[in-house]
Formats: C-alpha cells, structure tokens, sequence
C-alpha cells in the first residue's frame, strides 16, 4: 500500500460531505428514530486533525542498541458525526481504525490534534464517557468467563449503576431481540462464537448509550448469525436514535446498517460520504448473474459499459456494469422483457477493491 | 455493586468446588511447610531474633493472617501485565468503575482463604502460648494489626502492578517486594542485619505488618530502629504507603494511555 503524497480530499470538505448526508437519520430505511435522548446540540464525536503516533523499537542487525522509530498509525483524522448517524469506518488492515476508537473512548491519548466525544474530552473524562458510550470490542470478551451469561448483565447494570428495574426491563428488550433467552443460563465460556458476540452486543447495549462503538462486531459470525445481529442493531438504532460507530471488514454490514462511510487508508481519511453515491462516483463494476428458465443467445442491455457473458448454453448469463450508469431494477427490467429470469444473485466489489480504486482512480468523495 | 461484583467471584468459584478444596489444601501445605523450616531451625538454636518458637509463631501467623487477606483482596493487581498482554484492560477501561476495584475483584481466589485460616489459627494459639494479656488496649492492637498489615499488602501489591505498566514483564521484579515482603513479615526482624531492618521499616514497612505489633502484644523490647511502640504504627504505615501506591497506579495509568498496547 502506498502513501498517497496528497489526499484525494482535504479533511474539512470531506467533513461537509459527509455531514450532508446526515440530514436525515435512518431515513434510509424510512424509518425515523422515535424517541431516546433529545440530540445534543452540535456533533456526537468530533476529531480534528488527529494523530497518533507510536514508538516501536527494533532491533537492529549488528548493533546492541534497538533503534527507535516513530510510526504513524493515525495521521491527521478530521471527522464531524452528527447526532443519530450511523458510520462505518472501513480500512485494511493497519489503516488506523483501531487506533480511532481507542482514541474516542479515552483508552489512548492523541499524539496531536483534539478531540470530544458527546461533547467531552475522552482520557481525562473516560469513566463519565464510560457511561454513555457502548462499546464492542469484536476480538475481545467483556463478559464474565465462568459466570452464567446472566450474572455478566447483573454486573454490569450495577456498575452503570441501573435500577433493577430499568435492568430488567432493557434485558427483556435485548434478550427478545437478539434472542439470548436459550442459553442465557449457560457459562460464557460454553457458548457459541455467534451466542457469545450477541451477549456482547447485549452487553454493550444494556446502559442505553447513547453512542455505541462497535469494532468489529461480526466477526467470524456465520451468515446467520451476522444477519440477526444487524437486524437488531437496525431495531434498536431505530428505537432510541443512537449514534453508530461501526468499523468492520465486511462491506454487508456497513450497508445493512450505515448510512455514511469513511475509508481510511494509512491513518487518513481517503472517502467520507453518502453511501449511496459511495460506489456510483467509483464506478467499480458490479456484477449480475441470471438464470434464466429458457436459454437465450444474447441479452440486449443498457449502459454504455455493461458487457455481458451467456454461459451453460444461454441459460446463465454473467453480467457486469457500472453502478454510476445502472441501477439493478433497470437492468432487471430490461432483461426480464427478453426472457423469464429463474434465479439471480448480486456481488459487489469488496472493500479492499474499492480502497484500491479511491487511489488509483482519484476518486471524488460523495458530493463531488 | 462492590457487593456484586465480589459476590459473583464467589458464586463462580463455588462452581468448581473440587479444583477449590485442592486449591485450599494446597495453600494450607504451603503455610505449615513454611512454618515447618522456622521450627526446624528453632530447634536448633533456641531462640531466632530473640525469640522462642511460641513468639516466632506469632510473628509467622500474623504475617499470613495479613498477607492471606492482602493477598485476597488486592493479589490480583500485581498480575496486571497479563492484562495488558491481552488486551483485557482495554475492555476494562470502557466501563464506569476505577480501574483498581474491577481488576481486584476479577478474581477474587477463594483458595487463598487456607492461608488466612492457618494463619489466624496460628496467630491466636500461638499468642495464647506466648503469655499474651489481653488488656483492652492489647487486645485492640492483636485485631487491628492483622488488617492494617493486609492494608500495607495491598499498596504493596498495588505497587507492584502499577510498575508494571513500566515493565511489561516485571511481574517478577514486581513479585520481589511483595512475596519478599511476606517473607520478611513472617520473619523476627531482629534477625536481619541494620541496613536491611532499615530498608524493611522505613522503605518496604514489612517488620510493621507482624514483627512490631508482636513485640507490642508481648510486651518485649524491640531491637534498634524497631521500638515497640512501632507496633502501632501499622496503620500509618499503611496510609503512606496507599498514597505512593495511589500516585504510582494514576501515574502508570496515564503512561498507558500514552504509550498504548
């Protein structure tokens, strides 16, 4: 991966695009959050030319001494979220995701730039901000090892210091939705990959934040299990309004549950914008494979860059196009008035691909 | 919720009730062999650091009466560079609750309890050997001092983590104040030679956990720089030292979220 020696975009239009896109809160799915806290005034997490540097010593060949090096893992973030959004944060790995969300949950100091999340500095205020922040972290447990999954919620709702009965009635709620009720007995340590990562999100979820951070949440989690687990973040964002933070390596869940998405590459922001027009303006190909029920020779298409390969004798048909040009209903459309259409399926370029393309291509961020 | 979060340790302790009972006996052993080298010794000499076996053992149970409890409640920290090799304190410090009070109540080891069970039998047998009157004031001092020394312990364990957030592997080094400060409590501090009493009185306070306030409820004069009415200073001791221990762990906390994992 190589450094880019400009960014494609300086990080306060970037700020602007993407708060643009935040105009309507969950309005994507149509669905406006009902209640939960009144929004703050003024941004949920704000970054300003954040950085963060580490010191790595290592040992070089034939001398004694290991040699200090300074490596840059956050370089000159600039991010504005506003109240009930919901932002994916994507990037190979090494881009600094990490190191973000470290930063906005006070567990590591920036080396420079400034910071404040739900309106406060996070390393000095990290406890208060502890108890309106929830956070999962995707390769690592909160929950209690040989306790009942159970007595992990006990715990926790005392420590952010819940009524029993604000408790129970919120655990009622996550249990129903995440469906924790068959094994929530059980020992942690005896669960399932998929049972545990939803107790962590319950977990996370239990205090009502009002900011919810989640580094990685699915994880190693079959398609079903991930399917339920954004089904429910949806829910729950939809209830109470939330602010989302969500890196992941899984473009599926950025689209299932963002609105906004920042890429960042090397410690920089290297997209910030609408999802929606995230791909169009990358015009990377999408491709379109049909079955159809009778065999055909040749579809005839729309879109100036769409090309098309019939296979197993006319009966599926490989079709690639650019998402800036077509839309999938259109093309659909236009196939289903040749021929009966059987059976189809969608792929979409993965992330690392569409990175790659922010560089090679230069790609303008949403509102270009 | 300090209540529930010792109260969970314990509940999932008791869910391993074999390994728990070999954990207890395994920690009782350990006492009586320890105990069993002082005897060894004192059958030979007749008296160690001026005193016969029935003092010595005053001074041994107090000291693992106080380490037991120390131990119990604050052992924990000093195993905080695991912690930080996993990654655990992360998801630690994303909850409202002081760092110290979750990583002391992580595991709160039931087994440690053998030690504080031989040691208080020790302690209270041997001090009614020993010629022990127990006026009021007396009689205060032989209960305060078990807690104020388990008070010093836990600075002291304390300390030990903090510097760990120095010295990733430095549990060892960390291990030298804490298990060498156990060894010296259990031990009549006359024995030792000036410079060391001195260190062990006035830098690491382990001859104030059970060498001091022994002399203080047997009433025997105290070597030099340890008086007998240092035997009441346990206490004192131990807020001193919680202060430093208090500095060190708020200082070792910052270095974190500067040097991060």
């Amino acid at each position: 991966m190589t450094m880019p020696s400009t960014t494609p975009e300086n990080p306060a239009e970037a700020t602007s695009g993407g708060r643009a896109s935040a105009d309507g809160p969950a309005s994507a799915d149509g669905r406006a959050p009902t209640e939960g806290p009144a929004p703050a005034d003024g941004p949920v997490i704000e970054l300003r030319g954040l950085r963060r540097d580490y010191v790595v010593r290592a040992p070089v060949p034939g001398a004694r001494r290991r040699r200090r090096q300074t490596v840059r893992a956050v370089d000159e973030i600039s991010l504005a979220i506003a109240p009930g959004e919901a932002v994916g944060f994507v990037g190979a790995n090494g881009a600094g995701k990490s190191t973000t969300i470290k930063m906005m949950t006070g567990i590591l100091r920036p080396s420079s730039g400034s910071l404040r999340v739900l309106g406060r500095d996070p390393v000095p205020e990290r406890r208060h901000l502890a108890r309106e922040i929830g956070v999962v972290f995707g390769q690592r447990s909160q929950l209690w090892w040989d306790l009942p999954l159970r007595d992990s919620y006990r715990i926790l709702g005392s420590m952010h210091r819940l009524t029993d009965r604000r408790r129970d009635e919120r655990l009622a709620r996550l249990v129903d939705g995440l469906d924790l009720g068959p094994f929530l007995g059980r020992p942690v340590r005896q669960l399932s990959l998929g049972q545990r990562m939803r107790g962590e999100v319950a977990a996370a979820l239990l205090h009502s934040p009002r900011l919810v951070v989640l580094d990685e949440p699915t994880i190693g989690l079959d398609m079903v299990s991930k399917e339920g687990l954004r089904r429910f973040l949806r829910e729950d964002r939809a209830e109470r309004g939330t602010t989302l933070f969500l890196t992941t390596h899984d473009m599926n869940d950025v689209e299932r549950l963002c609105e906004r998405i920042v890429v960042v590459n090397s410690g920089t922001v290297a997209y910030d914008g609408a999802l929606e027009t995230f791909r169009q303006h990358l015009g990377a190909p999408r491709e379109l494979i049909v079955d159809l029920a009778e065999p055909v020779d040749m579809l005839t298409l729309p879109g100036a860059s769409t090309t098309s390969v019939s296979e197993a004798d006319g009966i599926r048909h490989r079709i690639r196009f650019a998402g800036a040009e077509l839309t999938v209903p259109t093309l659909l459309s236009a196939i289903s008035s040749e021929a009966d259409v059987r059976d189809l399926s969608l792929t979409e370029p993965a992330i690392e691909d569409l990175v790659r393309q922010i560089y090679t291509h230069g790609a303008r961020p949403g509102r270009a | 919720m300090v209540a529930t979060l010792y109260g969970s340790r314990i509940r999932s302790q008791a869910t391993f009730r074999t390994s728990f009972v070999t954990d207890v006996a395994g920690q009782v052993l350990i006492v009586a062999t320890e105990f069993l080298e002082l005897w060894v010794i004192l059958s030979q000499v007749g008296t160690l650091g001026g005193m016969t076996l029935a003092q010595v053992a005053v001074v041994y149970g107090l000291g693992a009466l106080a380490f037991g409890i120390g131990d119990l409640l604050f052992g924990e920290i000093d195993n905080l560079s695991s912690y930080i090799r996993s990654g655990k304190l992360e998801t630690l410090m994303i909850r409202p609750v002081p760092l110290l009070l979750q990583i002391s109540s992580l595991d709160l080891s039931l087994r440690r309890i053998g030690r504080i069970v031989v040691g208080l039998a020790m302690y209270g047998t041997a001090l009614a050997i020993a010629g022990f009157s127990p006026t009021p004031s007396a009689l205060a001092l032989a209960v305060l001092a078990p807690l104020a020394g388990a008070l010093l312990f836990g600075a002291l364990f304390t300390m030990a983590g903090a510097l760990q957030f120095w010295l990733v592997d430095g549990r060892e080094f960390a291990n030298a104040f804490t298990y060498g400060s156990n060894y010296v409590a259990t031990t009549p501090g006359a024995v030792f030679a000036l410079p060391m009493r001195a260190f062990f009185t006035f830098v690491v306070p382990a001859t104030l956990i059970a060498y001091a306030p022994t002399l203080a409820l047997l009433e025997m004069p105290g070597p030099a720089l340890v008086p007998s009415w240092a035997g009441w200073m346990g206490l004192p001791a131990a807020v001193l030292v919680w202060i430093v221990a208090g500095l060190l762990w708020r200082a070792g906390v910052r270095r974190y979220t500067g040097a991060g994992g």
